[in-house]
């Protein structure tokens, strides 16, 4: 994957972040955008944490892929995350390979890219390296942090870590903890990429001969886990794809079996398989009630943040019940929260794609919380 | 605002911890927060009406209280407020312990099986009640358990339920209700509203 890094907006975080794995990063790239203006008194801040596969390019058009910003549906302006009101930042996470410190980044030590040699990131190394952008943008307290699946997790981490820098939080279809199920497909992407030879340990940079069937078979694996059987079968159903008959082959005869396969080679060229196997596994290794002597509820004791949790009812990756044990957790911190799980065939997806149940709710927390929040300032 | 919300609102504390379940489109917790500085909180079971509450930035769980009460700590709220809802649960007696559980206090409002018009009703007309309180037939009312403000009466001091003030409402007169008013007021008024701990 090539990308052009004028297009790309890039702070060097200084202080030194010691990883959870012990090590320590100092003077990497952490790479951003930004939607919309910044007000003068600095209430309208959202900070947004993205996915596993995402970016910092939420909205308008991807400069590097020239495809819609994976948000695109719910920011901009006179959308759900109102950018002439809101001012949106997100950043590539640490591990990333969107222009943040990632495996295939050249390492100090040989001059080469890092391989597996890049240290075993955390979601809390990547929230602890994006809060920089804080002190960057200097804003003392975000109107709200929003997040889907992994970007709910991180913005839990961020939370629990940064108690009074946010006025609100919404994590949308995630998780306070990996459970097995979740570990399990991850690792089956993860094997996915290892199996094919080009991946080479690592080592792919310099031939750049990339394992892109090895990617593109997680991608398409990923892809099932976000949709519901419902969703799948009322869009794909046994449909043909462009013939009349079966081929007696192992091309793709479905359209389900095409979709998958567009899914996975479109993915290989803007995603880096080396970070997609660093980001999955700080995923397995987010359990935020580890961190906390009272476990979850530990995490939001005191606390005056406002939560919004959402989950979808077809959702099986990430499902409602996992939600609600972020809910149960807050109640018993005597956090303030609030709580809605969306009625959709959409699956996991469905915070990525038009669902007016849920944007509707989200704009409306958001713009109510808006409101109490500057009165309060 | 609605007669028994009013009486509600005097009876909450400025500044206290308030849970309403069953919440609706949160029109009391917008009085309670406005009015009163309380921090209150609501459970509701229907999507379209928590959505509502959200947009108003009201922090509202969606959920079934009669399963879901079980999330909040013991005490966790100095009250707990049910309007209206406690007839339309299958075991109202649980639902009740769990309120008792999680509230220091509880506000209870009833429609009065008792009241003289329902009672006519039934005696008159040989037809199940249909009044301002009572508005559904019997076909589609969400109504399970039906009670008098005797009954429920008898219910709390079978249960040694601490009964700290009874209210009768009727035609936006409020009174009193004791154990000596009782009969009467058993027949006079549409809602009673509890406050038991």
């Amino acid at each position: 994957m090539n990308y052009k890094i004028e297009n790309i907006k890039q702070i060097t975080v200084k202080k030194p972040l010691k990883l959870d794995c012990g090590q320590t990063l100092k003077d990497f790239p952490i790479a951003y955008e930004t939607y919309g203006k910044l007000n003068e008194k600095k209430t309208n801040a959202i900070l947004i944490f993205h996915a596993l596969s995402g970016d910092q390019f939420v909205a308008g058009t991807n400069p590097v892929t020239n495809k819609d910003g994976w948000w695109n549906i719910a920011v901009g302006p006179g959308k759900a995350i109102d950018t002439e009101k809101y001012f949106i930042i997100c950043a590539n996470v640490l591990g990333g390979c969107m222009g943040s410190l990632g495996p295939k980044n050249i390492n100090d030590i040989d001059g080469e890219p890092y391989g597996l040699k890049f240290p075993v990131v955390t979601i809390r190394d990547m929230v602890k390296a994006q809060e920089s952008l804080l002190d960057y943008f200097n804003i003392k307290k975000l109107l709200s942090v929003l997040g889907g699946s992994m970007g709910g997790m991180q913005l839990l981490q961020f939370c629990a870590l940064y108690p009074d820098k946010t006025f609100s939080a919404v994590p949308i279809a995630s998780t306070s903890s990996h459970n097995a199920q979740q570990i399990a497909l991850n690792e089956l992407a993860r094997q996915a990429i290892m199996s094919d030879p080009l991946w080479n340990n690592g080592n792919y940079y310099k031939d750049k001969k990339i394992p892109k069937n090895g990617l593109a078979v997680a991608r398409m694996a990923a892809h099932i886990t976000y949709m519901s059987e419902k969703g799948l079968q009322e869009r794909f159903g046994r449909k043909l794809q462009e013939k009349k008959d079966y081929e007696f082959t192992f091309d793709a005869d479905f359209q389900i079996e095409s979709y998958l396969r567009h899914q996975g080679n479109v993915f290989v060229d803007r995603f880096d398989a080396n970070s997609y196997l660093y980001i999955s596994r700080a995923m397995d290794y987010f359990d935020l009630s580890k961190q906390f002597k009272n476990g979850l509820v530990g995490a939001f004791q005191n606390h005056k943040t406002r939560f919004l949790i959402i989950s979808f009812s077809s959702d099986w990756l990430y499902p409602t019940k996992n939600s609600k044990d972020i809910v149960i957790a807050l109640n018993a911190s005597g956090a303030n929260v609030a709580f809605a799980e969306i009625k959709t065939d959409k699956g996991h997806d469905s915070f990525l794609v038009n669902e007016p149940e849920f944007l509707e709710t989200l704009k409306g927390f958001l713009d109510s919380n808006f409101e109490i929040f500057k009165n309060e300032k | 605002m609605k007669n028994e919300f009013k009486i509600i609102t005097n009876l909450l504390p400025t500044g206290s911890r308030v849970l309403d379940v069953g919440c609706g489109d949160g029109a009391l917790i917008e009085v309670l927060i406005t009015q009163k500085n309380i921090d209150a909180r609501g459970i509701e079971l229907e999507e379209n009406k928590v959505k509502q509450c959200i947009s108003k930035g009201l922090s509202v769980i969606q959920g079934n209280a009669e399963t879901e009460l079980d999330q909040f700590p013991d005490k966790a709220f100095d009250f707990v407020v049910l309007s209206q809802t406690l007839q339309a649960f299958y075991k109202p007696e649980n639902v009740l312990n769990e309120l008792l559980r999680i509230g220091k206090k509880v506000i209870i409002s009833i429609p009065n099986f008792g009241y003289w018009h329902v009672r006519a009703s039934l005696l008159f007309f040989g037809k199940m009640p249909v009044t301002k309180s009572l508005p559904d037939f019997w076909y589609n009312t969400p109504n399970l358990h039906m009670c008098s403000i005797k009954d429920f009466y008898q219910f709390c001091d079978k249960r040694k339920i601490k009964m700290n003030k009874i209210i009768g409402v009727s035609n936006n007169k409020i009174s009193s209700i004791h154990r000596i008013n009782l009969e009467m007021k058993n027949l006079l008024s549409e809602i009673g509203i509890f406050l038991i701990s």
